[in-house]
């Protein structure tokens, strides 16, 4: 067992956990942020996307020990209040950019280190960007829309308001 | 009277998923959880000759291991989910549904053995490594056609062959319709399988409350009320005593309704015994070979035609792929049957299918559910007519589509509901006009084509129709209630996996009951809220479920107008509820709060007239005769990259038509997810199995799903025939993305590349085959 000390969404966690213990799992069953999602444990599905340091990574192919010292942002850390979201989210609402919403917490935490350096992306640019991410439900293009939204593009299907 | 019914209003449920809030199977947490994971047949298909869990045992943390011995009497063959319709006279069917835990003998890969229980997963799965099982394996079936030889290894050992059930439907007299054709047209049609990839895998919580003797199940489900029943039957208990919540969904596709998963049946008898709660959650790898899949079929089709292109009659046999067990019954071969009819006028037609067993997943319904291969052989037979007869592709199926006073349309056939293959509406021709009018198909064909070629660039076009029955019976229900606090909840049973439901049936609600839809709180899939009703599946939730939603909201709204009428002295009629206020027409200062009625209607003291019934509340229920018919035309135009053989889709345009359109936000998204499933289904997604039945291919690493970046952008419209079978004119929308795209992509690409395709799926390899063997042949 090690002991390692960790911030998330701005709090301080000291654990003491076993050295295999994967941070995804780490996350939603020992600090209760199930908000990231756990779609193939191999790093192929983007659903445990999360943010070390601001830059997005998937949580399932890290241990939880190896967080020491680093700084988690997790989708609750966007905004955990229903009722209060953070622009990405509420763009993500605005264009129906979700269906089961299992993916989406990946989505939104691979996006928003891409905004933050691609502020005005075009079409292409958005769709490689979000190709590390598969979603079975929504076909793409609503999330596409909904980053140009949150980007101050206008989406292509512009839906009318 | 509907503010918001057709609006395009942005869901409900959406704050609760981006925010991490909302409830998925593997976040419920519960104190002293202990943690299942499963021993899988490594073989295809193997007799069991002894287990030994003595190392897994002896393992720190390990709580047990379970075999089929230690089930006892609990240990039962599944229950068939829909036995093969009555109404059909021509059939065999052989009832071999799945088991709990192997015994004796495993007949696919992935088929669980043993259920080891532990302190946590990680444990639990280490102790899996600790169990040694003795097997014998046996030969393997894996081939369709194989299946069925003499030499065959038997899948189960009591039956004469591998032949699960044998079905034959016909109408008119196709050998004399043949007799007068002037071409015939006859191929060898296959359609291999797919896994549907949801990206929640399945999972399973139970949790036994021996204080007040309960049972709680939360359960990756499309269909919570009949687990409950089946639990409580199986278990012994009372239906009161189980409580099945089905939470959010990751996606369903039709997978998630195959009842019972092995791990439904033992995860809450496990907890029982345990006195502990237990969960297991599947894993991706496990998801691969455990969760159902679908479409293997093999067709041997014949489309008789006149010279002018007119059908005369079909004849089509196939075989069809039921996997290891059989417990769906054939709906899934019934559905290839009814849409191998596609939209058109077909007089004569013969049918027969085998569905057969192979030593591969089990086979259920998948997003389509074998109205994809019905629809890839019709549309196939009459592109290959069309060329034949020298009459362009849009114009032979303009040429045999049922018109539109031919509606209700009776196709003489039994559909997958037991009840004849009747169209309720159609208008066919508009629709694909419009898809040809937006890829510019004249255009396409008079310069673009001509110029790519003159480029050397490989450019093709698709254009097919199709049809998807939806909405079928039997029934469903739904009970509504207008709370003190002026808001409306409302439960039903079905489940929900993304499909909008607290958004749409709460726009339903709000038009009859006055209220925003933000003001209805919908309950779905929990069965202490309301336990009656069958399931998400079939594109029937916004037809069946939308419209006892409908029926029940209707009655609330008769109660608040007679309450608020004996309160505001005025006739019900005279009366409109504005805003959660019900008011008098001609003098809305006279009014009163729908919070306010409901207190009312809920009286603390007092005497109330004998056979008062109290709330605002109504419980209803819908069940139509049969299933509305949707329809539409996809159209497509393609580039093959003549060296690598990937292709780029330039314009895909989707014309649908699902009757009245409850929210076309939602709707949209059911489409383009729908097609981008049917891409995966065409070009991206096979399972390769070996001689075996060994996948090779069972990881997200190996087996490719669309990215955004082979999803193009989709642009759609819509037209609105009306259903005439519900009092809302809907249809369902749910699987009508998936059905046409292999159709499509086989014949854009042999335009494309001028040689012929029919085969789903394809893949550039695939291409490489079919360019090698035409210029072969050339």
């Amino acid at each position: 067992m090690i002991t390692f000390t960790t911030t998330i969404n701005g709090k301080s966690y000291t654990r003491t956990v076993e050295a295999r213990l994967l941070l995804s799992d780490f996350l939603r069953h020992e600090c209760g942020l199930t908000g990231t999602h756990v779609g193939c444990e191999q790093g192929a599905c983007g659903a445990c996307t999360i943010l070390l340091d601001g830059q997005a990574v998937r949580s399932c192919l890290m241990f939880a020990v190896q967080a020491e010292g680093h700084a988690i942002t997790t989708v609750e850390g966007l905004s955990d209040d229903p009722k209060n979201l953070h622009p990405l989210q509420q763009a993500f609402r605005d264009e129906h950019a979700l269906q089961c919403g299992f993916c989406t917490p990946g989505i939104l935490m691979s996006m928003v280190p891409f905004l933050a350096e691609n502020p005005t992306p075009d079409e292409a640019t958005i769709r490689e960007a979000l190709s590390g991410n598969y979603c079975r439900c929504t076909g793409y293009q609503h999330i596409v829309c909904a980053i140009q939204r949150a980007a101050g593009v206008k989406p292509k299907n512009a839906h009318p308001e | 009277m509907s503010t918001y019914f057709g609006k395009r209003i942005p869901r409900n449920e959406d704050p609760r998923l981006l925010t991490g809030q909302a409830l998925f199977v593997d976040d419920v947490q519960l104190p002293d959880l202990a943690h299942v994971a499963f021993y899988r047949s490594p073989y295809a298909h193997a007799r069991i000759l002894s287990i030994d869990v003595s190392a897994a045992l002896a393992r720190p943390g390990v709580i047990g291991c379970y075999t089929a011995q230690d089930l006892g009497d609990y240990w039962s063959p599944g229950p068939l989910l829909v036995s093969p319709p009555p109404t059909i006279e021509r059939k065999i069917f052989h009832q071999r549904t799945q088991v709990p835990l192997a015994k004796d003998k495993v007949r696919h890969v992935g088929e669980p053995v043993v259920m080891v229980v532990a302190e946590s997963r990680y444990i639990a799965e280490d102790a899996l490594d600790d169990i040694w099982v003795d097997f014998e394996p046996l030969g393997v079936v894996v081939d369709l056609e194989q299946a069925l030889q003499t030499d065959a290894p038997l899948i189960h050992e009591d039956l004469p062959s591998n032949m699960g059930a044998q079905v034959i439907q016909e109408k008119g007299n196709y050998e004399t319709a043949k007799a007068q054709a002037a071409v015939i047209i006859a191929r060898r049609i296959v359609y291999d399988r797919g896994p549907s990839v949801a990206m929640e895998n399945r999972g399973v919580v139970a949790q036994w409350d021996s204080r007040t003797q309960r049972l709680t199940v939360w359960d990756s489900t499309q269909a919570p009320v009949f687990i409950r029943g089946g639990l409580a039957a199986m278990l012994g208990l009372s239906e009161s005593q189980v409580r099945v919540v089905a939470p959010f969904i990751g996606g369903g596709f039709g997978p998630k309704i195959m009842m019972f998963y092995p791990e439904e049946v033992l995860l809450p008898w496990l907890a029982i015994r345990l006195k502990r709660p237990v969960k297991w959650i599947e894993d991706r790898q496990e998801n691969f070979y455990a969760t159902t899949q679908e479409r293997s079929q093999i067709h041997h089709c014949e489309l008789a035609l006149t010279q002018d292109g007119k059908i005369l009659g079909l004849r089509d046999e196939f075989l069809h792929d039921g996997g290891a067990y059989m417990p769906y019954g054939l709906t899934v071969p019934l559905n290839s049957q009814a849409n191998s009819l596609g939209g058109y006028i077909i007089p004569n037609y013969y049918s027969e299918f085998k569905a057969v067993f192979t030593n591969r997943t089990i086979v259920t319904p998948y997003r389509g559910a074998g109205r994809q291969h019905g629809t890839f052989v019709i549309e196939r037979l009459l592109d290959h007519a069309a060329r034949e007869l020298g009459i362009d592709k849009a114009e032979i199926r303009r040429r045999n589509f049922i018109q539109p006073e031919q509606f209700p349309f009776n196709n003489e056939i039994i559909f997958q509901d037991f009840a004849p293959l009747m169209f309720d509406s159609g208008n066919y021709e508009p629709v694909l006009d419009k898809a040809l009018e937006m890829i510019e198909y004249e255009r396409f064909y008079r310069e673009i084509q001509p110029q790519a070629r003159a480029e050397g660039r490989k450019l093709g076009l698709g254009v097919v129709f199709y049809i998807e029955g939806t909405g079928i019976g039997p029934y469903e229900g739904a009970r509504v209630q207008v709370e003190a606090s002026g808001k409306v909840s409302v439960a039903t049973g079905i489940g929900t996996q993304g499909q909008g439901h607290f958004t749409s049936f709460a726009q339903i609600v709000a038009d009859q009951v006055g209220v925003r839809p933000q003001d209805v709180m919908m309950v779905t899939g929990d069965t202490d809220q309301f336990h009656w009703g069958a399931g998400t599946f079939a594109s029937r939730g916004a037809v069946v479920a939308g419209n006892a939603i409908h029926a029940a909201a209707q009655d609330v709204r008769q109660k608040i107008l007679h309450h608020a009428g004996e309160v505001l002295e005025a006739a019900p009629d005279a009366l409109e509820i504005v805003a959660g206020q019900v008011r008098v027409q001609s003098d809305p200062t006279r009014s009163i709060s729908l919070g306010k009625l409901a207190q009312r209607a809920n009286p603390m003291r007092g005497a109330v007239e004998p056979g008062t019934v109290p709330g605002l509340e109504s419980t209803n229920y819908f069940g139509p005769r049969y299933g509305a018919t949707a329809f539409g035309a996809h159209a497509m135009i393609v580039e093959v990259d003549e060296a690598t053989l990937q292709l780029k889709i330039h314009k895909y345009v989707v014309v649908h038509d699902c009757g009245k359109v409850i929210n076309p936000l939602i709707l949209d998204g059911q489409i383009h997810g729908g097609v981008a499933q049917g891409i995966g289904n065409a070009f991206y997604e096979q399972l390769h199995m070996d001689e075996n039945g060994q996948l090779l291919n069972a990881s997200f690493m190996d087996f490719l799903i669309p990215t955004a970046l082979d999803v193009p952008h989709l642009e759609m419209a819509h037209t609105e025939t009306p259903s005439p079978l519900n009092p809302l004119g809907v249809k369902g929308a749910g699987e009508a993305g998936a059905i046409p795209v292999g159709a499509l992509f086989a014949q854009a690409l042999e335009d494309a590349l001028g040689l012929e395709i029919n085969e789903i799926p394809i893949s550039p390899q695939k291409l490489f085959e079919l360019t090698a063997t035409a210029e072969a042949l050339a």
